[in-house]
């Protein structure tokens, strides 16, 4: 999706202003939100994926002006309403008013510290890799109205592969519920110039994380 | 305290007017997923605290000191972070595909999600709010250098500046070069100078001159 949230290489955004002694939460009500998305992604009603397209769906002016875990706590509130977890009159009246559905699992608090660790993403291969190490490619100039995780900034430019990565669950088919489909990922280089031009930082080097889908031999 | 149950949405203003929007609007999220019976507002709090208090950048200074002190834990962590972090013995397992990148005199590595704010959460904790914005996903992929002079960093013109963009599951950290002037320190004392900035690429380690004496 050609969203807002696809931010590399867009210009009028600002100086980056690190906050000094940062709290981890600057609110109770963010560290709630947190909590809330991984406790409700423990039930795996939904992916990692499908959370993402959740936020890259909301509006833009509200993207764009809302603080992180604010969107956070918007794209929950959308999400449980779209998997019918629980209606809009509930949320809006803040209680149940119907009983729950049965999910696969509850996060309990003796569970927490296991529960934090990240799962693996990697999956048995359908084919064998098609590229290697020193290959020259092209990323393809694609423009799905859904999820993918090939920026816009990086989309039809010379790059090499530079490490294999694996077969991973492919972000564009789960997020729409089509299934793991698992892919080679690459990591795929990049000079400066063939990104940004012939202005660009001689010196600079950017590399995106590629599923092979997204490539073609150059 | 968003875990009571027992306050009244439709009256008692009072005290709802002490509560921000985003505080009552949880709030009223929280409550719902609770009596749905979906989750356990106790685990919540669990959560918050490992967050606050368990996981952070200390944990991923431990492992740069200790690459810093020893080359083949450093070779073993450059050929699969993961795995080398794994004997560390952490509260949460790492996940698999964590990938540390080293700084050289010839390159400066940095780490940026544009699309949203993938991060190293199990060695860095949570990402701060700067790594989230737009300004820092927007640039650091076309003008890294201009970034890190918002951090009041400046590296020679001719070290190249390596972006990574975590456009996937894998996960980098960024292993920044040992400080001249540190020969002889132990790992505990060297893990004080490695700020969380400099495993992002947006700081260095601090000055050895200038760090407290490690305890």
């Amino acid at each position: 999706m050609d969203g807002v949230h696809d931010m590399g290489g867009m210009h009028g955004f600002g100086k980056v202003e690190p906050e000094q002694n940062e709290p981890v939460f600057h609110a109770p009500w963010e560290g709630r939100t947190l909590a809330l998305n991984r406790a409700m992604g423990y039930t795996g009603i939904w992916t990692i994926d499908q959370t993402r397209a959740g936020i890259e769906r909301l509006p833009p002016d509200l993207y764009l002006s809302a603080s992180y875990y604010k969107k956070w706590a918007v794209r929950l509130e959308n999400l449980v309403v779209e998997l019918g977890l629980a209606d809009a009159d509930e949320i809006k009246a803040g209680h149940a008013l119907r009983p729950g559905k049965t999910l696969k699992r509850k996060l309990n608090a003796a569970d927490v510290p296991r529960s934090l660790s990240r799962g693996s993403f990697a999956r048995p291969a359908q084919a064998p890799a098609r590229f290697k190490v020193g290959d020259k490619v092209r990323t393809k100039n694609i423009h799905p109205q859904t999820h993918t995780r090939l920026p816009r900034y990086a989309r039809g430019r010379l790059g090499v592969i530079e490490a294999l990565r694996g077969c991973h669950v492919f972000p564009d088919t789960v997020a729409t519920g089509k299934g793991e489909d698992p892919q080679w990922l690459y990591t795929v280089l990049f000079d400066g110039r063939e990104l940004w031009g012939a202005n660009a930082d001689p010196s600079l080097k950017v590399s995106i994380e590629a599923f092979e889908p997204y490539l073609e031999a150059a | 305290m968003a875990q009571q149950h027992d306050h009244d949405h439709d009256g008692d203003h009072q005290h709802g007017s002490e509560l921000s929007e985003m505080q009552l609007r949880v709030r009223a999220l929280e409550t719902v997923l609770a009596e749905k019976g979906y989750i356990d507002p106790l685990a919540l709090d669990a959560i918050i605290e490992a967050y606050e208090t368990k996981v952070g950048p200390h944990t991923g200074a431990r492992v740069v000191a200790k690459a810093w002190s020893d080359p083949a834990f450093k070779r073993a962590l450059i050929a699969d972070a993961s795995k080398a972090v794994a004997s560390f013995g952490l509260l949460n397992r790492v996940g698999d595909h964590l990938i540390a990148v080293e700084n050289t005199p010839k390159q400066h590595n940095m780490i940026v999600c544009t699309l949203c704010s993938c991060y190293p959460w199990e060695v860095l904790g949570l990402p701060p709010v700067w790594y989230k914005s737009a300004p820092y996903r927007s640039r650091a992929v076309n003008d890294p250098r201009g970034v890190l002079a918002d951090f009041g960093v400046k590296l020679p013109a001719d070290t190249q500046i390596r972006v990574w963009d975590s456009t996937a599951e894998t996960r980098f950290i960024v292993l920044p070069m040992r400080p001249p002037g540190t020969e002889g320190w132990s790992e505990e004392k060297l893990a004080t100078l490695v700020t969380r900035d400099c495993m992002i690429g947006t700081g260095l380690p601090k000055d050895p001159k200038n760090a407290k004496e490690a305890s």
